[in-house]
């Protein structure tokens, strides 16, 4: 039997620093998706929703916030938060829904409107709170991205410019997308001339926060089949598995890795692990995949992610960016959307965002930045507290 | 002018042995686990279900799993002087505890001066100063 759910309808809204309320943005995200789907909004049964928790309680309720936008009309609501992970998780809910039969045609939606300049922690001597701590010690988020980049210098031999050939990439893909908020083509002169932020990563290479809205609207295939939709492009699996302990890599906002120096525990990667349930959930190899949409926080950390989906052998990433394999047209594009580096991190609705992208890709629609004969897409992310997501779409 | 009090920035977080300082950790007793910052009330090894822990103190050395800086100053609760002086950070793997601890870098080495492997030893040195004391925080130096 299936477990796969097909994707009817996406829609988003342009991401940007637009300062309106992120109901805005979810709501027209969510008209796009159902106009796209070719559905009634009355036919929905079950809003799904990924919570925002910087725009207040409606934040905290957004499945019930955005159906009530819609206008009430007695679907059962969700609302999931899973740090970047957010929008998968909703979907998650989504599909369970429809594979237990309770729902045939469901809304996912995420949006974020961002507040500007640092988010700074709560005020105050509080060391058990591992955010303050490692602030009070100097280390930021870039940090983090930095260390790991700077690994793979030591490690693999990339080098700055590998990185900036990675954001010098995805300025190109995302230059022509409607929904992309930096649409400017940048050559290493600019990324060279931008300035060090966490060596060696600069701040052209750092991904910054913005507003946006993205939404599905998805069904059983039995009800796409009876609108016709038989065809429509599939989840064919979702996987937002926690870490197993201990984790290798220390991750944000820790000041420590845990230790493995028990008996009988391993260190293991969190991010290497998010694609693994999400292959066997779809039944597809590395080998299958033709276009990948990842986080690239840094432009450094998209190398770690095509490492992480096997799109290639730990240490090969520079090279297969080096020689044009991940450029729309190249063996596996990646983020031919033009990634978090012409995007900026909209948390709840990016992780949908991302379907949004692959969905458009593996029905042809997406225009200029097309990967042609795309047949099988997949996402991936990462956020805080053991939250990440691994997405399969096919045709 | 007389010195001021060096008192630690995080207190109990390591000891203040000026001349070989280490962080204070805790283990659990059950299953050896070492835990940085001190877990002392559940063990979090999937494997173990203890809540009984010792202090730990940890290794005082380790090598480098990578390193960057800090181009920019960063938000409070970091106390920067003015000017802002840009400082390197290590991460640091410690072979025994088999965990990687990060740290600020001792000034004068620069991120470029610092490779994965390097062995790195702990040390203490000021974090900031205010009216009342001096606030010590564990570095990371480049064993010579």
């Amino acid at each position: 039997m299936s477990n796969d759910i097909a994707i009817l309808g996406v829609g988003m809204h342009p991401w940007g620093k637009w300062g309106r309320n992120f109901v805005e943005y979810g709501l027209h995200a969510a008209r796009a998706a159902i106009a796209d789907a070719g559905v009634r909004w009355q036919d929905i049964r079950f809003v799904s929703g990924a919570a925002t928790m910087r725009c207040g309680y409606p934040g905290y309720v957004a499945g019930a916030t955005f159906a009530q936008a819609l206008g009430w009309q007695g679907a059962e609501v969700n609302t999931s938060y899973a740090a970047c992970a957010s929008g998968s998780q909703a979907l998650a809910a989504a599909r369970a829904k429809i594979l237990a039969g309770e729902c045939e045609v469901a809304l996912v939606v995420g949006a974020d409107t961002t507040p500007k300049g640092f988010l700074a922690p709560a005020k105050g001597y509080r060391p058990d709170d591992p955010d303050w701590v490692r602030f009070l010690v100097g280390i930021t988020n870039p940090t983090y991205f930095a260390l790991y980049a700077r690994r793979r210098m030591d490690l693999y031999g990339d080098t700055e410019d590998d990185f900036g050939l990675v954001k010098i990439k995805n300025s190109e893909h995302g230059f022509t997308n409607p929904n992309a908020r930096y649409r400017k083509k940048f050559t290493m002169d600019d990324v060279h001339a931008s300035p060090m932020v966490a060596h060696p990563l600069r701040l052209l290479q750092i991904c910054a926060t913005s507003d946006g809205g993205a939404a599905l609207v998805v069904s059983s295939l039995d009800y796409a089949r009876r609108i016709g939709r038989g065809h429509a492009v599939r989840v064919a699996a979702i996987s937002t598995v926690t870490p197993t302990f201990a984790s290798e890599v220390v991750e944000m906002p820790d000041i420590a890795t845990d230790s493995a120096a028990a008996a009988a525990v391993d260190t293991h990667r969190f991010r290497a692990s998010i694609p693994l349930k999400a292959y066997e959930e779809a039944g597809v190899s590395p080998r299958d995949v033709n276009v990948a949409e990842v986080y690239d926080l840094s432009s450094a950390l998209e190398l770690d992610w095509m490492e992480d989906l096997q799109l290639c052998p730990r240490g090969e990433a520079a090279r297969m960016v080096r020689a044009g394999e991940t450029r729309i047209g190249g063996r596996v594009p990646v983020n031919p959307s033009g990634g978090l580096a012409c995007f900026g991190e909209a948390v709840p609705a990016q992780a949908l965002a991302q379907v949004c992208e692959l969905t458009w890709q593996l029905r042809g629609q997406a225009g200029e930045r097309q990967v042609e004969g795309a047949s099988v897409g997949i996402t991936a992310n990462q956020g805080l507290f053991g939250h990440g997501s691994s997405v399969i779409v096919k045709r | 002018m007389t010195a001021k009090p060096k008192v630690a920035a995080l207190e109990g977080w390591f000891t203040l042995d000026e001349q070989a300082p280490q962080l204070l950790g805790s283990r659990c007793k059950a299953c050896g686990t070492v835990y940085f910052p001190k877990q002392t009330s559940f063990c979090r090894n999937p494997a173990c279900d203890s809540t009984e822990f010792e202090e730990k103190p940890l290794s005082r050395r380790g090598r480098v799993w990578s390193c960057t800086n800090a181009s920019y100053q960063p938000p409070e609760p970091f106390v920067a002087p003015d000017p802002f002086v840009p400082f390197t950070i290590a991460a640091v793997e410690l072979e025994a505890e088999r965990m990687v601890v990060l740290g600020q870098v001792v000034a004068g080495v620069e991120v470029t001066d610092l490779k994965v492997g390097q062995e790195m030893e702990l040390v203490l040195d000021t974090l900031y100063t205010d009216d009342e004391s001096e606030k010590l925080i564990w570095k990371w130096k480049p064993v010579a």
